[in-house]
């Protein structure tokens, strides 16, 4: 039976992480990820859970530990935000390259300068090319299934790659909302134990992890990543769906609200959807066909099955929390659109940058990207150069 | 499907090597000739040996086999010449002339 | 759906107020949302805290602009924050002060809707001996707003203070009393 609750996304992490109880959880406390590891060390102290919480003196040495916990054969995570995680920028590599399915509770806050400590997406999007599966929630409840559903696709032997769950940083990791918890056996159950076919402490099998790997093997090394990606779609799929049948909340790689018939939709990832879902159903009142496509996976990023969502628009807005200084957009913008010319989508693009340092986007400013794609559309202009939202000019 | 260590070469598909390169197997350095990288390598003189031992645990190659507290000759695949035997050897049983 | 935005300075509990009136909202089958507007953390800044109440579920996630009311925690915040901005004119601003509202009125930016005072100070200090503005304000909010029924409210009320004050139980008399006490002061 669900429980009903009230909880803040940091809440809602811990407990998915109380009812997971994995082996080892090393941490290092930043804004605003804190409270993820001390909700949960006051678990391990109440004996609720059985795991290992190492407090340790740096993020270079938490993801160290966690990756060296999870070679040694236990489930393992650790939590992180910012320049926590920039610390941590080997290791990140590291765990992927020798496919250690260990989680990241990442809460998205902005990398300084100058220093800040609100939302955005730079912090997760830096590390988008490490390797890790990446995962976005736009809810609390989001957050919390997310966690649920992890080490089950990280873990599956044809993934075994490590996954990053984030979420916004204050925007749900500090706001309390409604949202239903699943039982504790249940969570159990769904998540089952952590059993690796090979792991330092197995005494039955010597074991060498993280080989040096000269120019011959390295890129063979790199593929068979790519490969696990890719698998990482179908299992991230079937575990959607499994979830489904226990919650009664189904999932996808991507969500779309209002999109079958829009003629105008957007693209992003994280919290903002919920208030661009507000703005849609206002704008739809008014006859405007307008639809979202929010990204659930950006690693595996699922560019066939997004430009076929995509295929029957007349324009789009790809927004992004993230500077990337390529001055053509952030990594939504360019990803999105490199499906779309693959799938020879020629809709019009219009790329958005919204919500950096934590600057709030409103349901006002949804309107406003709807405005230009139609005006863009209906001018015939190819709209030039990419825009900020909100910026004082 | 991943190939066991001692038969991944450089000239494995991707798919051969194992996940994450990890090595599955212990001691899977034997399968590596390495003494064929030696410049010289040492003889054992037998009859000027005493079996005191001491170079064997010197060997950075562990190329000096013993059995029976007995010191076994060469393992010239794995010796890579160093002559670090040579000097712990108070019995100039081992030299470093006349192979290679 | 109400929405409250609530005015006040680093340590006053405003932050606790809109978390406790949230959970309150919630026991009685709403659906809330209460998140503070974060920055450095600093006593005696101003800090502003929102509260969202619905029959169905909030899916925005933005600050609220365009409140229905607007609680000031700290009377001096009126010289420094337009505590009135966007606020809807049917709605109303609740003010903890001792002053009269014609002296209040001239603070409010033109502000033509509600206007509601109540002397936090005096409740907290006749029923708890300290000041903690933040009880006696959550009981004017609950009265103004009637997001909740006063009955429910002081029972849920009474209940989140035995767990919250679960090692001090002295002090939950005095909560419930300052609660009582501001549910009739706020005028």
């Amino acid at each position: 039976m669900a429980k009903r609750e009230r909880l803040s996304g940091n809440e809602a992490a811990a407990i998915a992480l109380r009812q997971i109880n994995p082996d080892v959880f090393p941490a290092f406390p930043i804004t605003p990820s804190t409270e993820i590891p001390e909700y949960f060390s006051k678990f391990v102290a109440d004996g609720l859970v059985d795991t290992e919480f190492i407090p340790v003196e740096s993020e270079h040495s938490s993801m160290s530990a966690a990756l060296g916990a999870e070679a040694a054969g236990a489930r393992s995570l650790t939590a992180t935000s910012s320049c926590g995680m920039a610390l941590m920028w080997e290791e990140l590599y590291v765990a992927a390259s020798d496919r250690l399915p260990l989680m990241l509770a990442l809460v998205n806050r902005a990398l300084s300068g100058p220093i800040n400590i609100n939302c955005d997406h730079s912090d997760s999007m830096g590390a988008r090319d490490a390797g890790w599966i990446q995962l976005y929630a736009e809810s609390n409840q989001e957050v919390y299934d997310n966690f649920v559903m992890a080490y089950r696709i990280a873990e599956h032997k044809d993934v075994r790659l490590p996954i990053m769950v984030c979420q916004d940083g204050f925007i749900t990791s500090h706001a309390v909302q409604n949202m239903e918890l699943l039982e504790d056996e249940e969570v159990k159950n769904f998540v089952g134990e952590y059993e690796p076919e090979h792991y330092l402490l197995n005494s039955k099998e010597s074991m060498a992890v993280g080989p040096y790997g000269v120019s011959n093997y390295y890129m063979e090394s790199k593929y068979a990543q790519v490969v696990a990606m890719e698998n990482a779609k179908k299992v991230a799929v079937d575990v959607m769906n499994e979830f489904s049948k226990m919650s009664g909340r189904q999932y996808g790689l991507f969500e779309e609200y209002r999109l079958e018939d829009a003629e105008y939709a957007i693209v992003l990832i994280g919290s903002a959807a919920g208030t661009a879902k507000d703005a849609i159903d206002r704008f739809r009142e008014e006859g405007k066909k307008v639809g979202l496509l929010k990204i659930r996976f950006f690693r595996p990023f699922p560019g066939e099955e997004i430009a076929k969502a995509l295929s029957k628009v007349k324009a789009i807005g790809l927004m992004d929390r993230a500077e990337s200084f390529s001055t053509q957009g952030g990594p939504v913008g360019s990803e999105t659109l490199a499906a779309l010319h693959r799938a020879g989508n020629t809709a019009k693009t219009i790329e958005y940058m919204y919500g950096l340092g934590g600057r709030d986007i409103k349901v006002e400013d949804f309107w406003k990207v709807f405005d230009e794609l139609e005006e863009a559309t209906e001018t015939g202009n190819n709209p030039s150069g990419y825009r900020y939202i909100g910026l004082r000019e | 499907m991943a190939l066991e260590a001692k038969n991944i070469t450089e000239k494995s598909k991707w798919h051969e090597i194992t996940e994450g390169n990890q090595i599955w197997e212990p001691a899977t350095s034997k399968h590596f000739n390495t003494g064929e990288w030696a410049k010289d390598q040492p003889v054992f003189i037998e009859e000027k040996c005493t079996q005191c031992l001491l170079c064997t645990p010197v060997c950075p190659d562990s190329a000096i086999p013993v059995k029976d507290m007995k010191r076994l000759d060469f393992d010239y695949d794995h010796c890579k010449g160093c002559g670090i035997c040579v000097k712990a050897c108070p019995f100039s049983a081992i030299t470093m002339e006349g192979v290679k | 759906m109400i929405e409250i935005r609530w005015h006040g300075r680093g340590g006053q509990g405003a932050k606790t107020a809109a978390m406790l009136l949230a959970d309150v909202a919630f026991f009685t089958g709403k659906y809330v949302q209460a998140f503070p507007e974060y920055g450095p953390e600093r006593m005696g800044a101003p800090v502003t805290v929102y509260n969202r109440i619905d029959d169905k579920n909030i899916r925005v996630h933005s600050n609220i602009y365009q409140p229905d009311y607007s609680i000031v925690v700290d009377e001096s915040l009126l010289e420094v924050v337009d505590v009135t901005a966007g606020l809807k004119q049917s709605g109303a601003v609740i003010v903890n002060t001792s002053k009269s509202k014609e002296e209040i009125i001239p603070h409010l930016h033109g502000y033509e809707g509600e206007l509601y005072t109540i002397d936090a100070r005096k409740v907290s200090m006749e029923t708890l001996g300290k000041y903690f503005p933040n009880t006696p304000m959550l009981a004017a909010v609950v009265k103004v707003t009637k997001a909740v029924d006063e009955e429910t409210f002081l029972k849920e009320m009474e209940v989140s203070f035995k767990k919250k004050f679960a090692t001090k139980p002295e002090v939950i008399e005095g909560n419930l009393a300052a609660l009582r006490m501001a549910l009739k002061e706020v005028q």
